[in-house]
């Protein structure tokens, strides 16, 4: 039984239309059917956060949405971070801290960065922490990514003042 | 993931009526954080999955005069986040915070959450230590369920199959009342409770005895509990020790945990005591109007 169907959503800033299926998850539809490889698959059940993307200004783990729920929302995925082709704030505090070893969670640790910045500007190490348990990491071990963060999070004060 | 349809209707009676059409093979879909793994599992197989998220009754989040009013698929990182909710009904609040992480939160909902009917579900216990009614909907009109007498075993709930949880409605806070949820895990976040523990105290105007209280526990049977005596017996005293000792041994009396790896029956009916003390402890120091911020983790 095939019964795909159109749906239309925003995708990094730009319209995206795409055929799914509705058995076929979000991650399922970034990667195989857009293209969008950056957002990665470790669990596909919740738990590891590598398939982090922000769906109408939140968090989600695309692996536990369906594709037929991005209808008419607004997605942000690892692609769609940097800024004119250069680095963003906590890719550059990532990589300069060496916060990745195999980098397979790289993009959902730094999807879920982008989503607490948004919300608090300057965090503390327990709020990064708690903001960051949904996210596994199996090789860098936690103290890096967490110091990036900060990194980040200061860095980006000083470049919007 | 085997194959179905996809509906997600706008309008209660049409989500009502594609169940009804169904026959049960149809499953609705909240945030998707049980549902959808259970469906790459094999473990569900509906043929229709009908995303209930756009129907307005399910979404709603209002405080009033006769009460808290929470639709059942209103996401917890919306109910966490809400001012009454963290004031009045501050054990609903407790229970959404800790509900997995921040992604999980942006989707899980508490009617997910309880007809999913987990026997550590954690909004249940907290649920029905604030004595929430489970508004449900069918063909044949609505009825009222309390939060205590809907789950029926794990995984099984009081619903048929052409029925909806709608609402959780929850009573106006007493003055001089307060509220906590906690669990217990091995780790700072994530993880299933080993056990959970939801209470309510109200306390006279002098903040000295206890005139009302209710207890809910979590992970130590095959449905959350109503700890019915252990909260009766907290009420006409004194806040002491020794009442609070009165509760812990009450509530231990009707729990029956399992052994399992995180761990032993002894063990649980041990933590059921510790947290049982200090939730108790913490919802009457928010009674006295001490917000007792809990950090989760810590
Ligand atoms: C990584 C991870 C961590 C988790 N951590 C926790 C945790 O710490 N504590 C905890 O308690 N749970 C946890 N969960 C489980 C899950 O997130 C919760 O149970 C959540 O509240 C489910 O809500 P939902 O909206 O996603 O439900 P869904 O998955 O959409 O639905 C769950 C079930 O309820 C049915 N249903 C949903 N809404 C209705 C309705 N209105 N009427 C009738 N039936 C309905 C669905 O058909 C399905 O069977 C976790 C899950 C994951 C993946
Ligand atoms: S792949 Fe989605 S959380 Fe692990
Ligand atoms: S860098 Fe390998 S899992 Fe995190």
């Amino acid at each position: 039984m095939s019964n795909k169907r159109v749906v239309t959503a925003t995708i990094n800033e730009e319209t995206a239309e795409f055929l799914c299926e509705p058995r076929q998850t979000l991650l399922e539809v970034l990667r195989d059917s857009l293209n969008l490889t950056g957002t990665k698959e470790g669990c596909s059940n919740g738990n590891c956060g590598a398939c982090t993307v922000i769906m109408n200004g939140h968090a989600v783990v695309s692996c536990l949405v369906l594709g037929v729920e991005a209808e008419g929302a607004e997605i942000q995925t690892i692609e769609g971070v940097s800024c004119d082709g250069s680095l963003n704030e906590v890719q550059s505090a990532f990589l300069e801290g060496a916060a990745l070893q195999c980098g397979i969670c790289t993009p959902g640790f730094i999807m879920q960065t982008e989503a607490l910045l948004a919300e608090k500007s300057n965090p503390t190490e327990d709020d990064i922490r708690f903001y960051l348990a949904g996210n596994l990491c199996r090789c860098t071990g936690y103290d890096k990514i967490v110091r990036a963060v900060m990194a980040a999070a200061e860095q980006r004060q000083v470049t919007t003042g | 993931m085997h194959a179905f349809d996809y509906k997600s209707p706008e309008v209660l009676a049409e989500a009502l009526q594609q169940l009804a059409d169904s026959d049960g093979s149809a499953k609705p879909l909240a945030g998707g954080t049980d549902l959808i793994d259970q469906m790459r599992t094999g473990r569900h197989q509906p043929t229709l999955v009908i995303d209930i998220k756009k129907v307005a009754e399910l979404n709603v989040l209002e405080c009033a005069g006769d009460g808290l009013h929470v639709g059942a698929a209103t996401p917890c990182y919306r109910i966490c986040g809400d001012d009454n909710v963290q004031q009045d009904y501050t054990a609903l609040a407790d229970a959404c915070n800790i509900i997995g992480g921040v992604q999980i939160q942006s989707r899980a909902s508490v009617g997910g959450n309880l007809c999913n009917s987990g026997p550590a579900g954690d909004s249940i216990p907290a649920m029905i230590a604030l004595r929430g009614i489970c508004v449900i909907a069918g063909s044949a009109g609505t009825r009222e369920v309390p939060v205590a007498e809907f789950c029926t075993g794990p995984g099984q709930n009081v619903l048929a199959d052409n029925e909806l949880l709608v609402e959780i409605r929850f009573p106006p806070r007493p003055t001089a009342s307060g509220s906590h949820y906690r669990r217990m895990i091995p780790r700072n976040e994530m993880d299933i409770a080993v056990v959970g523990v939801g209470a309510s105290v109200t306390l006279n105007e002098a903040g000295t005895t206890i005139t009302d209280a209710c207890i809910g526990l979590g992970a130590v049977g095959p449905t959350p509990l109503l700890a019915a005596r252990a909260g009766e017996c907290l009420v006409g005293q004194t806040v002491s020790d020794a009442t609070l000792a009165n509760a812990v041994e009450a509530a231990k009396e009707i729990i029956s945990p399992i052994t399992d790896m995180r761990g032993t029956q002894e063990y649980r009916v041990h933590v059921t005591g510790v947290l049982v003390r200090r939730v108790l402890e913490t919802a009457i120091s928010r009674a006295t109007g001490d917000p007792c911020v809990v950090r989760p983790g810590h």
